[in-house]
């Protein structure tokens, strides 16, 4: 079933166009890979799916799960089920983890027409989904992302994914920025993560998280629009010609 | 609030107990006629049965404040108080006037307490509905009186210590804070309704926490209350102080006084989560908070900490201070002021360094929302004999919008060249990066800025006593509704 459609969808921002046209249907417990040299648009396509401000969509439609996402705040995609695992993970002082979690998930559970958690069940849920990614105790009391290492950042990032049990995950340059080590932890846990109700847009740079995180099917972004699409092999060509091969040069300076 | 369930009823009780009392007549006849002179102050001393030597001292309080200014310097704009335009004594809300039933409160009000969590009763009472006027925390007090009383804690009104413990009240009202001290202060020492008198003697930690709660909202008019507290030699005592009760009516001026005294090694916790009356969201209305309070570490070893979370007034002009005489004294403040619409602040403290290896710790967190104006006005002061001293001072600004003022001035004056004086400021914005990472996760605008707010004030809040601590956070969330989308 199409969990996610996308139609003819253009966006621009500040006036200038940036997405010309992206169609793409992704049914329940597909891996997409978007990939794409910078200013391709990419983060443009992650930050109009989950409503972020700024971002304006002057023709086309998403839907998800059948309803127009684009009448919908943020935190009411959040509650249909859409996380954004961001590129640049966002610092909270004073904040901690933990509290932040608490209140997000029960925001969540809310908007699911679930129970809140209390305290203990909570801190449980925590400690459970906590072990996927192997985080310590002492990352959960930190403030939110405060002095975390880039890969603390995005181990937090998928833990705060297992813990909202979206069911559209959109992983945005997860892998920028980690060492060989984390990256086998960020995406060892994103694997166990994987369910047939969990579909995930894994945008990236590079085929080596495709080596870990194994896609259904690649797209191709180059300026605002899909110029090829194919099943994981499409990486793997990539990786060997460069994105020249689909005439497009890499760095092209597209914006943002 | 959002006091433990199980206290309801002692709640309940309280105030039928003091039903019996007939407090509530009592009050209803206190009117004083419209205006100041000095028939006004007689007027009130007679009322209260006051000795000769206390209306003395209010007389001489009034003549002085007519030979004063009304200070001007804070960076706080209102218009002109014509102090003959106002009641000195009581003027309680007529019984007739009241809303008689919930039905009868703003909508608007109600919704507010129920976002703070306050049970249907307690909404009925910070909603000034008749009945509850006796619901004062001074009842509640009662309840604890027993308690205190075995351990010698002396609390209550001011006006009946004045009675039952004349000598301690003569020995220290106005010690700390003279009638010559500042325009508001000395209108206060002529006028002062009543407020609380707390006497911790030597060598006993006060039971439980002090609180008055209800009854500064209960007494619905003392708005000149004075508060004494005395920690006598290695005492303990910690006081809460809750203005919660958003008052409806026109810019009414209040100014309290409150003076803290700390023997020798004697330790006074003060906290205070004010949120009188703000105005209405184009700025009318609201209370002009214009209050002094002081607190003096007498003794060697002695310390005095002030907490307080400003979400309310119109405008607010407070600095609660320490004046370091003990050696090895120390003095601490911590201080969220929270300004949205058109309110304004113009808050700090003042560090007085006397003695030798004195320690004073300033936490100051302000944030600006809508049309707010806030101000950080702090001075720390070491004096030629203050050896060793040693100050820290942070002052954090948090802007939302761009409408609002931050604003920060801090005086150093140091006269002993062994003195160490930090200062750390910071402004900055919530940004959209965090509003729309919260906004991601789950949680709306108004839940975003509220967490965002709340782990920006954290090591303010952490001070607070626990119960105050869960209301503040309540607090900060309802006062910035509206500041953001």
């Amino acid at each position: 079933m199409t969990l996610l459609s996308v139609k003819d969808l253009h966006v621009s921002v500040d006036g200038k166009q940036i997405l010309n046209g992206i169609n793409l249907e992704i049914g329940e417990g597909e891996i997409h890979a978007v990939m794409g040299p910078n200013g391709s648009g990419k983060s443009t396509l992650s930050y109009v799916l989950s409503g972020r401000e700024g971002y304006t969509v002057t023709k086309g439609e998403i839907l998800f799960k059948g309803e127009n996402v684009l009448e919908m705040e943020p935190n009411e995609r959040a509650g249909a089920g859409i996380y954004l695992a961001f590129q640049y993970p966002v610092e909270i002082p004073g904040v901690s983890n933990l509290t932040f979690l608490k209140t997000a998930v029960n925001a969540v559970r809310n908007a699911r027409g679930q129970e809140e958690l209390d305290a203990i069940n909570f801190l449980k849920y925590a400690r459970e989904k906590g072990q996927i990614l192997e985080m310590k105790d002492e990352l959960l009391k930190r403030p939110v992302n405060v002095g975390f290492s880039g890969g603390e950042k995005k181990r937090n990032e998928i833990f705060q994914m297992a813990m909202l049990e979206p069911t559209l995950a959109i992983l945005d340059e997860t892998d920028s920025g980690l060492d060989i080590d984390a990256l086998r932890i960020v995406s060892e846990g994103v694997n166990k993560l994987r369910s047939t109700e969990r579909s995930m847009i894994v945008i990236t740079h590079y085929q080596r998280l495709l080596d870990h995180i194994v896609p259904d099917f690649v797209h191709v972004l180059a300026q605002g629009k899909f110029v090829a699409e194919g099943g994981k092999e499409l990486a793997l060509e990539l990786e060997k010609d460069g994105y020249a091969k689909f005439g497009i040069e890499d760095g092209a300076p597209q914006a943002a | 609030m959002t006091p433990p369930a199980e206290t309801a009823p002692i709640f309940e009780e309280a105030a039928k107990r003091e039903y019996e009392y007939g407090f509530i007549t009592d009050i209803d006849s206190e009117f004083a006629p419209k205006g100041l002179n000095e028939d006004i102050v007689r007027f009130i001393s007679g009322k209260k049965g006051e000795p000769e030597w206390l209306l003395e001292w209010r007389l001489t309080a009034y003549r002085h404040w007519l030979t004063m200014q009304e200070p001007k310097w804070a960076f706080v704009n209102y218009p002109n108080i014509d102090f003959q335009d106002a009641y000195y004594y009581a003027a309680p809300k007529n019984d007739e006037n009241k809303p008689q039933s919930l039905d009868e409160v703003d909508p608007k009000l109600l919704e507010t307490y129920e976002k703070l969590g306050i049970p249907l009763a307690e909404q009925a009472v910070l909603a000034g509905v008749a009945v509850d006027a006796v619901f004062d925390s001074v009842s509640v007090a009662t309840t604890f009186k027993e308690k205190l009383t075995d351990a010698g804690v002396v609390f209550c009104p001011i006006s009946e210590a004045v009675q039952t413990h004349p000598e301690l009240v003569k020995k220290y009202l106005g010690t700390v804070i003279p009638y010559t001290d500042n325009f508001y202060a000395s209108l206060n020492s002529a006028v002062f309704s009543d407020g609380t008198f707390v006497y911790v003697p030597k060598g006993v930690r006060c039971p439980m926490e002090l609180s008055t709660y209800f009854r500064i909202n209960a007494a619905n008019t003392g708005q000149f209350e004075r508060t004494l507290i005395v920690a006598d030699e290695g005492s303990y005592v910690s006081y809460l102080e809750g203005c919660t009760a958003p008052m409806r009516d026109e810019n009414q001026l209040h100014a309290a006084v409150v003076e803290l005294i700390a023997l020798g090694d004697a330790e006074i916790k003060y906290s205070t989560v004010q949120n009188w009356y703000p105005g209405d969201e184009e700025g009318k209305g609201g209370i002009y908070n214009f209050v002094t309070k002081r607190g003096v570490c007498r003794g060697n070893n002695s310390k005095i900490s002030w907490t307080q979370v400003e979400t309310g007034s119109a405008v607010t002009w407070k600095y609660p201070s320490c004046v370091l005489e003990g050696d090895n004294s120390v003095g601490e403040f911590y201080s969220v002021a929270i300004t949205n619409n058109y309110q304004q602040a113009d808050t700090g403290t003042k560090m007085i360094h006397v003695g030798k290896n004195t320690k004073s710790t300033i936490i100051s967190k302000g944030i600006s929302a809508g049309k707010g104006q806030n101000t950080y006005r702090g001075l720390v002061k070491a004096l030629a004999g203050a050896d060793q001293a040693r100050n820290f001072t942070q002052c954090d600004s948090l802007l939302i919008g761009n409408e609002c003022g931050a604003h920060t001035v801090p005086y150093i004056e140091v006269s002993n060249p062994a003195t160490q004086v930090e200062h750390e400021a910071t402004t900055s914005k919530i940004s959209e990066d965090q509003l729309f990472y919260c906004q991601q996760r789950g949680l709306n605008a108004e839940e975003a800025v509220s967490l965002i707010v709340n782990g920006f004030c954290k090591e303010v809040l952490k001070e607070l006593p626990m119960e105050f601590a869960v209301e503040a956070q309540k607090l900060l969330g309802v006062t910035l509704e509206g500041s953001v989308g």
